[in-house]
């Protein structure tokens, strides 16, 4: 490139300077080693991610079928069956577990960011709350083992409904919490200013728009439980029958789950069943993916 | 919604408040905890007029538009020595609750503050807050007309409120305000976080709202006050006793304060000496 007369002229008496990108300066060096760098290690991250990922959908997906869905589990020799009854068994104890942690957890919640936030029982219930995310789920089993399953003296629905929902509890408050808080003052002070009572400002302005963020972290929650299986094994067992038949819920007996079929199956001499483990993996992680997804679209639709 | 109580706080004749005034303010003392924030000022709030609240920042200003309505109760260790009449009523008289006098006197922030609702919501909360019984619809769209706002918005009434441009959302707010019909507008610097066209159309506004509604402004733009200010109040700060204490220099009418004031602390003030 050759440098316009004219611009020379102007350029004259003024100190030279290039503003080129010089490849070898080890300033850009740097930056290119550390950018190298970071890629390479993220490779290697999402290896395991995607080998698991990759297994899951090529060893599952064979065996993936409407049968699977739909049928009980097979007993020992038995060719065919499927795992409709641990899909009905999850999604019946999350749903127990959400009906006891949401509304507990969203107005503990409340409690924690709008009625006494600095006060000794808020500081005090946002510590264990903090101190129960970091439990380890076979001892929420044991403990929903000793209140309910050995009181009522069987493995039940309800028992391992209530083991997840010690697991949900403690995301719920604080995840929601946290969006409660987010609510600017700004707009707290604009509802006073209209005349609002406390609470009507809480149930009109802060719950409603803080909504969006309580919805993830139920979600978030929702996908963490349903993938738990120590909390089950203790207190839902397994069943190799229907939740739900005849018109009746056979809530006091013992439940299947997919997590625990996993668990069991996985274990068995038998090719059928190891399948059906594999099958079973697969729908628990799609599952799994649904209620994250939901989170985040769920999370997105607010301004 | 007017309904004024049925356990009113009478005040004696003796020492009943000017005609024509709606609110009148007598301050001995507000504090924040030990604070003293403001001292010994007396404001009376004329109908249908819009009484400016001017002076260097930190004086008070906000505070005592902000006491009017009680929005202060909010405020940890706030206490307030004086009385506010509205009417013929003490807003401070120990049986009255302070979210039925919120309810009777607008209020307008300083940052535009719309709820994350429909427009049509915002502007029908307080109505609705209020259990109106009418025609909600036409209720809005008056309010949003005298706002201003109503060819902008009437066809996405029910799009966010928060999506509206700055300016829009203050006259949302405004509308928001108005819609229940308060005896009075107060109004925290309105315009400050806006823009000069958005500043002008709010001014107009005003103007236009105190044939109906009487406005308190508190305004750190002495143009703005110069502009649509009917009564000013000129307030400063007291730094003698090793605290920031806000009172009241003078008031009087805004043509007076600004052509021919009294003191000579708005005198310098006035013309730029201090801020």
């Amino acid at each position: 490139m050759t440098t316009r007369p004219d611009l020379l002229e102007s350029m004259k008496g003024a100190k030279r300077f290039d503003l080129k990108r010089s490849f070898w300066e080890p300033r850009s060096l740097r930056s290119l080693l550390l950018s190298i760098g970071a890629w390479i290690v993220a490779l290697i991250a999402s290896v395991p991610l995607i080998s698991v990922l990759y297994m899951l959908i090529v060893r599952g997906g064979r065996r993936l079928n409407w049968e699977v869905l739909t049928e009980l589990p097979p007993a020992g020799f038995e060719e065919g069956g499927g795992f409709g009854n641990a899909i009905v068994g999850t999604l019946v104890m999350v749903g127990i577990g959400g009906l006891i942690s949401i509304p507990f957890g969203i107005l503990a919640a409340i409690f924690l960011a709008e009625l006494g936030p600095d006060s000794q029982i808020a500081n005090a219930a946002r510590f264990c709350a903090k101190t129960l995310t970091g439990l380890p789920s076979i001892i929420a089993g044991v403990f929903a083992y000793a209140i309910l399953v050995l009181v009522t003296g069987t493995y039940s629905a309800p028992a391992g409904g209530m083991a997840l929902a010690l697991l949900m509890l403690p995301t719920v408050v604080l995840t929601a919490e946290e969006a409660l808080k987010m609510v600017p003052q700004n707009m707290k002070n604009a509802a006073f200013g209209m005349g609002c009572t406390h609470s009507q400002v809480v149930s009109k302005i802060v719950f409603p728009t803080a909504l969006p963020g309580i919805l993830t972290g139920v979600m978030l929650a929702v996908a963490r439980a349903s993938g738990e299986t120590a909390p089950l094994l203790f207190t839902a067992l397994f069943s190799n029958f229907w939740l739900f038949e005849n018109g009746r819920a056979e809530l006091m007996a013992p439940t299947a789950s997919l997590s625990v079929l996993i668990f069991n199956f996985s274990g068995m001499p038998y090719e059928n069943q190891i399948e059906l483990a594999w099958a079973a993996s697969l729908v628990l992680v799609l599952l799994v993916l649904v209620f994250n997804s939901l989170s985040r679209i769920i999370g997105r639709s607010r301004i | 919604m007017s309904a004024i109580r049925a356990e009113k706080t009478r005040i004696t004749a003796a020492d009943a408040t000017p005609p024509g005034v709606v609110i009148d303010c007598r301050i001995d003392k507000i504090y924040y905890g030990d604070f003293v924030a403001v001292r010994d000022s007396h404001i009376p709030i004329e109908k249908g007029k819009i009484t400016s609240f001017i002076g260097p920042s930190g004086c008070g200003k906000s505070t005592v538009v902000r006491c009017l309505n009680r929005m202060n109760d909010l405020i940890k260790g706030f206490r307030f020595e004086g009385r506010v009449r509205f009417y013929d009523q003490d807003v401070y008289a120990p049986d009255v609750d302070p979210v039925i006098v919120r309810r009777h006197m607008g209020m307008v922030f300083q940052q535009p503050n719309p709820f994350s609702m429909s427009i049509f919501d915002n502007v029908a909360f307080g109505l609705r807050l209020n259990r109106y019984k009418g025609n909600l619809a036409e209720r809005v769209e008056h309010a949003l007309r005298r706002a201003a706002l109503w060819d902008e918005v009437k066809d996405k009434l029910k799009t966010n409120g928060l999506s509206l441009s700055g300016g829009q959302q203050q006259r949302l707010c405004i509308a928001r305000a108005i819609a229940t019909e308060p005896m009075v507008v107060l109004m925290d610097e309105p315009a400050s976080a806006l823009d000069p066209i958005a500043t002008r159309k709010i001014e107009e506004l005003m103007v236009e709202l105190k044939q109906k509604y009487t406005i308190a402004l508190v305004t750190h733009n002495m143009q703005q006050a110069l502009r649509v200010a009917d009564k000013t109040a000129f307030f400063s700060v007291d730094i003698s006793q090793d605290g920031r204490t806000g009172y009241l220099v003078e008031f009087g009418d805004t043509r007076q304060i600004f052509e021919d004031p009294k003191e000579q602390l708005t005198q310098e003030y006035i013309r730029g000496e201090f801020s």
